[in-house]
């Protein structure tokens, strides 16, 4: 018995010292390469639930960013360290993360935020609590914040290219079923908006909560309307089912459709090229831009994710800008403190996105960038028209953070 | 011929205990600044909002026998009613009066209808969840600008974002930082936890606790059961609504998911995981339990919904009874003088959990 | 009139649907009073047995009718060997184990399968109402609803296992006594209720999409039928779905589609006051 003990202890000695070596280790190391300390980037984006199909490239985005970045060397001779949380589409979680990120990681910049209403749950936490924050989500525009800065597109650089289309080549009688949440009614609006500057009408808007599936009574009504072209807003894996049951009723030969959202989230690939023909849509970047840069960035992707990457779109472009961004403002500001990036921010800064030249707008923190028309046709998107430089001009005619740093609302069209 | 008094079977742990538990708890609330910092706080803050909202629950199932499947109703609605109060008075006391009472008015419609059309025990459940889901499904459509009350917007799928945080009563301008908040949260969760005990010791607790036992005898003996399952129910759905109130400030956010079926499900499994029966176990299970889906999500090795279900799924085939009543018993072993209580206690457990 | 024709079309098809995500749990909750909260991840994994097997180029129709049940029955097979088995009586505990059992599905798929929404061709094609048009698939719905509730029907009037099984849910011990053991029946009635389930699931699959998650829209209207049927698995099922059916489809159709998902809950709510053993407590009690 006693040997046994002994040569229990003898391993238990040998073991801690192993153990104690081992934790010290870092501390050496950490000590000869004091400056390497990394920097910390958090990222808030859904991986599970009903917007994850939009998430999982978004975070992936993000990381070849990171990834890019750190074979450069990193920013200020330090390694760029990311930090996600999957906030599983729950609102409860994107806050409780907010704040995890905010309070306990201490990151320098936050990229994240995927439906508008996660975006206004976060952005005060961020706002009190002073931490930089990435929006990179195509949205309804209008956010006025200092502390925020948005790569996505707004409707003034996709849905005023969406309405007019669909008006001259199909017709002036517009039905819109959007997603009922801020995001769909406030696009419904610039939608009505854009149609009746181009001399249509709405017939009818519908809304649908994030978790509705079934849509016969739906499509129904909208038989009975008769328009000549439906305009969606619809977001999330369960309204997809409205365009595979649209394509079921035998709708796709009757009335033709565009939205300001389809494609987001892997559409062309997990659904059937009957379902998806015909569907026009505008996004500041797709996977067939004839650009040099969008051929570096796919195949960057596919080297560092493999060849079964989902179809990528401006959420993962944008999501690529966010990291790129902030990176050059840190670079010209030489630091990371959030208020020397955002003045940094606020010189003008261009840079090189996977649709080519993007730059930060001063006034607005929103970006002037490349937009493109589309038509998804046998599961790709054949680019029809180019609207290069496009600036942000909703969010611009109502909001000036050069002239009045302190707003911090997010701004409504009104349409009567 | 002398009758032999049998020994007044406790219901609970005892004045002991419910005194070591408060006196736990005030080592908590004033230690816990000193040993965390403002995330930490908040953390906490949280979970002694959803205590609370656990004790609601525990109080009702585990002692007035009523398993209502959708106290998360009574959360929403008094999270809600704080919001849309803050927002549109300047001091923020009439909000918390608000969410208290509130929700203790639609429990008392509700629990009219039910206790009152003689709905038996398992159909409760049935009728409580469908009422949070059908709350859950109106809140979420209410998007559009002619959805407010006031000047707070419901904001359906958005939420409601930027609520006014508490003030001191009184000082509108004065509102409360994070370790405020913690005290205003820890503190109702001990004066919470302290009402409960006290009416459970009441004669009024004490009907209730007979008629969860056998709810013909206690009627036979001449109290009327709809009347006191009702009160009861009323009170768990005021101190959901001041839970709702904490879980509000908490995140300076309410949204309708407050009142979906994972919530509900939620503050069952803090229950059952804490011991049913208790008042000790709901506010153990509650902490457990959330920091164990805090901690899934920030893992990537398995997947969060998987780890809480295999959980669930082991509590209810091991330990069904809960935590609570495991630790109590073992504390008991050690503690041999005090056997008095435990056959009661034991029946009064296993009485529970049917 | 064209109208008319193409919401009573609608209704029909609202009525089947409802049906069909409700006999799996009516039969499990008929039979051992058990409350399947997992019901909604067994139609769940029926719609991803119907993907895999299209995607590996097998008949659809197969598919959804032979494989998706098979598969699903299998596993409600398992299930209720490993974790029912164990908690017969104990109504709550059942409850908790299974949506401890929905979460730890989902959790298992999410990890499999990632949680792309996956999508199933619709089969067949559309037709006309007139000058609306209706997706052909509605039909095959009210069908196959219509055929199930009327196999379950034939398999417990006419058929000797459908003698035993009516038999136990009367009175467990008397059949013991008879010769008969009531834990086998609970095992192949528990995975007959799954196996429907994954029938619902591998018909609903093209309409709803494939994602983990799909199963928590079907649970709370599948549980809220059952209750509001009442005892008798095939009467109750069908009375409850048509009147829930109908009121959910021509307030949507008025309305919205939540207004009318608000509108099938509140009817039930107030039929389970009015009637607490629901419809066939009351009225047809002695039916199957």
């Amino acid at each position: 018995m006693s040997r046994t003990t002994d040569t229990r202890r003898g391993f238990l000695k040998m073991g801690a010292a192993l153990g104690g070596t081992a934790l010290a280790t870092p501390f050496i190391a950490r000590n000869a390469f004091a400056a390497a300390e990394p920097i910390k980037v958090g990222c808030l984006l859904d991986m599970s639930g009903a917007l994850g199909v939009s998430g999982q490239p978004m975070l992936q985005a993000t990381q070849y960013a990171v990834k890019v970045l750190n074979d450069q060397g990193g920013l200020l001779g330090r390694p760029i360290k990311l930090i996600n949380y999957d906030t599983q589409s729950s609102m409860q979680l994107y806050t409780q993360y907010a704040q995890q990120l905010a309070l306990k990681d201490k990151v320098a910049v936050v990229q994240g935020g995927i439906t508008s209403a996660s975006r206004e749950a976060i952005r005060p936490i961020f706002d009190r609590f002073k931490t930089l924050y990435f929006y990179n989500t195509q949205y309804e525009g209008g956010v006025c914040d200092r502390d925020i800065f948005c790569t996505g597109t707004t409707p003034a650089q996709t849905v005023s290219h969406i309405v007019p289309y669909a008006l001259k080549n199909w017709g002036k009688k517009v039905y819109i079923v959007a997603a009922d949440y801020n995001y769909g009614h406030i696009t419904a609006k610039w939608m009505t908006k854009y149609t009746r500057e181009g001399g249509g009408q709405v017939l009818e808007t519908d809304f649908f909560p994030l978790d509705v599936t079934d849509f016969s009574s739906a499509i129904s009504k909208i038989q009975q309307a008769a328009p000549d072209v439906v305009l969606s807003a619809m977001v999330g894996a369960n309204h997809l089912g409205f365009y595979r049951q649209w394509a079921a009723a035998g709708m796709k030969a009757k009335i033709p459709m565009a939205s300001s959202t389809f494609g987001l989230a892997n559409e062309l690939n997990s659904m059937d090229a009957s379902v998806t023909n015909g569907i026009v849509s505008a996004y500041g970047w797709y996977p067939t831009v004839n650009a040099p840069e969008t051929t570096s960035f796919l195949d960057g992707m596919t080297k560092m994710f493999g060849p079964n990457l989902p179809m990528l779109s401006e959420l993962d472009s944008a999501s690529y800008e966010g990291m790129m961004f902030w990176a050059e403002g840190v670079k010209k500001a030489g630091s990371i403190e959030r208020m020397a990036v955002i003045k940094a921010l606020e010189t003008g800064i261009s840079i090189d996105g996977p649709a080519g030249k993007a730059t930060m707008d001063p006034a607005t923190h929103h970006v002037v960038h490349n937009t493109f028309l589309a038509e998804a046709k046998d599961k790709k998107w054949d680019i029809l028209e180019n609207f290069p430089a496009s600036p942000p001009a909703d969010t611009a005619a109502v909001c000036n953070l050069l002239k009045n740093p302190r707003t911090d609302k997010q701004f409504v069209v009104e349409v009567n | 011929m002398k009758l032999k008094t049998l020994p007044r079977p406790r219901q609970d742990a005892g004045w002991g205990g419910a005194i070591a538990t408060v006196v736990g708890g005030l080592v908590i609330l004033f230690g816990m600044p000193m040993v965390t910092g403002t995330f930490g706080l908040l953390q906490v803050t949280v979970f002694a909002a959803l205590a609370i909202f656990a004790l609601a629950q525990g109080f009702i199932w585990g002692f007035g026998g009523i398993l209502c499947f959708g106290q998360s109703a009574f959360l929403g609605l008094g999270g809600y009613a704080y919001a849309i109060g803050a927002m549109n008075m300047t001091d923020t006391t009439g909000a918390v009066a608000l969410a208290v009472i509130v929700p203790m008015i639609f429990a008392a419609g509700l629990g009219y209808f039910m206790f009152y059309g003689r709905i038996s025990d398992a159909y409760i459940g049935v009728i409580t969840l469908t009422v949070t889901i059908i709350l859950f499904n109106l809140i979420n459509s209410t998007s559009g600008d002619i959805y407010h009350i006031g000047a707070a917007p419901l904001g359906g799928f958005n939420g409601i974002p930027s609520v006014p945080p508490l003030n001191i009563p009184g000082n509108p301008d004065d509102q409360l930082d994070p370790t405020g908040l913690w005290y205003c949260a820890m503190g109702a969760l001990i004066l919470c936890y302290i009402l409960l005990k006290w009416v459970l010791a009441t004669r009024f607790g004490r009907v209730v606790v007979a008629i969860r036992e056998n709810e013909t005898r206690a009627q036979l003996l001449g109290y009327d059961p709809r009347l006191f399952k009702l009160l009861t129910f009323v009170i768990g759905a005021g101190i959901s609504g001041v839970a709702g109130c904490l879980y509000t400030n908490w995140g300076a956010f309410i949204s309708p998911t407050v009142f979906s079926l994972t919530m509900s499900a939620q503050v069952i499994i803090y229950v059952l995981v804490g011991g049913l029966g208790t008042l000790i176990g709901p506010i153990l299970g509650a902490v457990a339990i959330q920091y164990l889906i805090t901690l899934a999500g920030g893992q990537h090795v398995i997947d969060p919904n998987l780890m809480l279900g295999i959980v669930l799924v082991a509590f209810v085939l091991l330990v069904p009874q809960g935590v609570a009543p495991v630790i109590r018993g073992s504390v008991r072993r050690l503690m041999p003088s005090r056997s008095v209580a435990t056959p009661a206690q034991a029946e009064v457990s296993q009485g529970a959990s049917q | 009139m064209d109208l008319i024709g193409l919401v009573g079309f609608n209704v029909l098809v609202g009525i089947g649907t409802i049906a069909l995500i409700t006999v799996g749990l009516g039969v499990i909750y008929g039979m051992m009073k058990i409350i399947n909260l997992a019901h909604g991840e067994f139609m769940m994994l029926g719609a991803y047995a119907t993907y895999v097997s299209t995607s590996h180029g097998i008949n659809i129709w197969i598919a959804m009718i032979i494989i998706a049940p098979l598969f699903v029955g299998l596993v409600g097979l398992v299930v209720e060997r490993c974790l029912i088995r164990f908690l017969y009586g104990r109504m709550i505990d059942t409850m908790l184990a299974t949506w401890g059992l929905s979460l730890g599905l989902i959790g298992l798929m999410t990890s499999i399968f990632g949680n792309d929404p996956r999508g199933v061709a619709t089969p067949v094609g559309s037709f006309s109402i007139g000058h609306y048009a209706a997706s052909l698939y509605g039909v095959v719905i009210i069908v196959v609803a219509l055929l199930s509730l009327a196999g379950l029907y034939a398999m417990l009037r006419f058929t000797r296992y459908g003698l035993i099984v009516r038999a136990t849910m009367q009175n467990a011990n008397m059949a013991a006594a008879l010769g008969v053991a009531p834990p086998t029946i609970y095992m192949s009635t528990f995975a007959l209720g799954a196996a429907l389930a994954g029938l619902a699931g591998g018909i609903l699959a093209p309409i709803s999409g494939v994602s983990p998650v799909m199963g928590s829209a079907f649970i709370a209207k599948a549980f809220i039928t059952v209750l509001g049927g009442g005892a008798a698995i095939v009467t109750g099922t069908s009375l409850a779905s048509a009147l829930f059916g109908f009121i959910n489809i021509i307030v949507s159709f008025k309305s919205t589609p939540v207004i009318g998902e608000v509108a099938l809950l509140v009817a039930a709510v107030v039929m389970i006051r009015i009637l607490p053993q629901g419809i066939t407590g009351r009225f047809l009690r002695r039916s199957l």
